[in-house]
């Protein structure tokens, strides 16, 4: 079927068009504008070219920075995907329980991201936090503070703590979705849990659970907060992910240029990988749809 | 395969229901004979649903007894009733091939692979999925999707019995009539037991030997389309099935004369036991009333003539009473003084909406 063409869409858009230059487009222009200049903030500027660019990609600080940036991520979706959608098939379909379930889910996303990092900043102390002080007690040597990998276990389970609700709600209003008579089939037969689970509930929840990986990937790669709260990026450079490392070089060093550049090749890989991310998980429809008669 | 008994079997969703109207199912007993294909006909909210249910065991009854051949089912699960069922929307596993799907209620009870596949393919065949057999199911048409929840029902070998719940909801008009036969035809060659719920008269004439109407939650009558029509035990019957649906007016009986308003229409039978204080009703269908151009009859007035193509409605008015005629295409329609004849024979008489047989 031909789409009929009407240029006047155009004009109704524009509204959009203007807000989204003068919010996003321009700001990100200025970016641009110091990635390829010189300057020492005296509205002073020296053409830099790619120099910064260059220099950026081949510094082992960023790569660094880079692979910590990319295992965080990968923790945070192993263990948040599958662990909210554990949560969401265990979770209440209806009764009482259902709304006391939604709002204790809710509770860690409405924490400011601050304070979530100075409330396990505090729990994870040796000498007053509640968590700090029972590993101790134990017999753990449990230390955020010195020890790289305590510093990384707890960051870890601290995302958890705060973003894993997201995941279940959304797989959780994922299955709410399915009607109730894929479940009577099921029964009919002869299913297995495991096979409603596979054929039934993951199919149905997989639009929903896009949309969660995409958006905790997007979150734990951007992450700044919560770790720069806790451990201020220590010990070390350990936790130093890409985020607050573009802050020290920005605003610590004063180094706009390499700083301009380091955000834009940031935000390509957060667009690269997102794409990557979409692509992959929908390729299946994409190929069924065109083998489907028309 | 299996005759099924519904034995006082009643249902609600209340834990302690004590009036009439708690009920969602109504006490009701029927068998449903081995290898009939039934219809359950009502309106939405009508209770078929729930009995439907209650017979696939997704819903276990309040009060009464299910029987499987004079086994008591009631308390078994769905799994293990060999029970079909197929649903108002269509369900199927969207992410496995339709060979999977067929294959799946046959792989859960451990059958061997050479028999799944020979069952599988037979099955195929008998709906026309042959070619689709390795395509995935979740792009195909509504109507493929609903014949292969059908099939997986069809698959297993001791299915006692298929149940429809309105499977053709979604499916496009054209595309019903021909699902509707092969439907038909279907039963006919596998002989299995199948109850099909529908609020639709045509489909439930079409694909039941015996059909059974259900209003309010309770069952009003059993029995062949024919009977439906000609002689309707409920005046929601007469009112339910036909397109228009029986004229219902209130009226007196005396000797072999009914009374409505200040008119009288001659019956073919008296009443002589109708007891006091008793809704007193007359039915007659829009096709037993003839229009003549004066004398004998009721004296009405035509509002308007709907012609519907094969045949024309007259929406006359009796006194007060709106009364529906079907005229024949090539009858004329007098103008003024027109006067309707019910057949006398076709005049049924109703106390409290139930039928009341006449004596001679």
């Amino acid at each position: 079927m031909d789409k009929p063409f009407n240029n006047k869409a155009w004009f109704l858009v524009l509204p959009v068009f203007i807000v989204v230059a003068f919010s996003a487009i321009l700001p990100l222009m200025t970016v641009v504008n110091y990635s390829v200049q010189d300057t020492f903030g005296n509205n002073q500027f020296f053409w830099a070219g790619t120099t910064w660019f260059s220099e950026l990609l081949a510094s082992d600080r960023f790569h660094e920075a880079l692979w910590r940036q990319l295992l965080f991520s990968a923790l945070v979706l192993l263990i948040q995907i599958p662990l909210g959608v554990l949560i969401a098939l265990c979770m209440p379909r209806k009764g009482w329980g259902v709304s006391v379930t939604l709002v204790l889910m809710a509770l860690p996303l409405l924490i400011p991201w601050n304070v979530v990092g100075t409330i396990w900043q505090v729990f994870g102390r040796g000498d007053i936090g509640l968590l700090g002080y029972a590993l101790n007690s134990l017999g753990f040597s449990y230390n955020y503070v010195q020890d790289v990998e305590d510093a990384w276990i707890t960051i870890v389970v601290m995302d958890v703590w705060h973003w894993t609700s997201l995941v279940a709600l959304l797989a959780y209003a994922g299955l709410r979705s399915i009607p109730e008579a894929y479940y009577q089939a099921a029964r009919i037969d002869g299913a297995s849990r495991w096979s409603i689970f596979r054929l039934i509930q993951l199919p149905k929840m997989k639009h929903v659970l896009i949309i969660a990986v995409l958006l905790r990937f997007m979150d734990s790669f951007m992450i700044y907060t919560e770790p720069f709260v806790l451990t201020g990026g220590g010990p070390g450079n350990s936790t130093t992910f890409l985020s607050i490392d573009l802050v020290k070089l920005a605003l610590g060093q004063f180094d706009l240029g390499p700083a301009a550049a380091m955000s834009i090749v940031y935000f390509l890989i957060i667009l690269l990988l997102s794409w990557v991310f979409y692509t992959v998980m929908t390729q299946d429809e994409d190929a069924n749809r065109k083998e489907g008669t028309p | 395969m299996a005759a099924i008994t519904l034995d006082h079997l009643a249902h609600s969703y209340k834990a302690h229901p004590e009036a009439p109207s708690d009920y969602a199912l109504r006490r009701l007993d029927i068998t449903w004979r081995d290898g009939g294909a039934y219809a359950l006909l009502g309106p939405s909210g009508c209770g078929k649903t729930t009995l439907l249910n209650i017979i696939s065991g997704l819903v276990t009854p309040s009060e009464g007894k299910v029987l499987f051949d004079g086994r008591d089912v009631t308390n078994i699960p769905t799994e293990q009733r060999n029970i079909a069922q197929v649903f108002q929307f269509p369900v199927v596993y969207d992410t496995v091939s339709v060979y999977d799907n067929l294959a799946f209620p046959l792989r859960n009870r451990g059958i061997r692979q050479a028999e799944v596949d020979r069952r599988v393919r037979e099955i195929a065949g008998m709906l026309d999925l042959n070619a689709d057999l390795d395509r995935r199911a979740s792009h195909l048409t509504a109507d493929a999707k609903q014949k292969i929840s059908l099939g997986r029902g069809l698959v297993r070998a001791d299915t006692a019995a298929i149940l429809f719940d309105e499977p053709l909801t979604v499916i496009d008009p054209q595309l019903k009539w021909e699902l509707r036969a092969q439907l038909k035809q279907l039963h006919a060659q596998v002989g299995r037991t199948m109850i099909y719920v529908t609020h639709d008269q045509t489909e439930a004439m079409t694909f039941a030997d015996t059909v059974v109407v259900m209003y309010d939650g309770a069952v009003v009558q059993v029995g062949t389309p024919a009977e439906l029509f000609t002689k309707p035990a409920h005046t929601f019957v007469g009112y339910f099935i036909g397109s228009p649906g029986m004229n219902v007016l209130p009226a007196k009986i005396e000797g072999r004369t009914a009374y409505v308003g200040g008119s009288r229409i001659n019956l073919s039978r008296g009443y002589p036991r109708l007891a006091e204080g008793q809704k007193i009703e007359i039915g007659i269908r829009p096709e037993d009333i003839r229009l003549a151009p004066g004398g004998d009859g009721l004296p009405i007035t035509i509002n308007r003539v709907d012609d519907i193509g094969r045949i024309r409605i007259a929406r006359a008015q009796l006194a007060e009473h709106a009364l529906n005629i079907v005229v024949p295409e090539e009858a004329r329609i007098p103008g003024d003084g027109v006067h309707a004849q019910p057949i006398p024979e076709r005049v049924h008489v109703y106390a409290d909406g139930h039928l009341v047989e006449g004596e001679a």
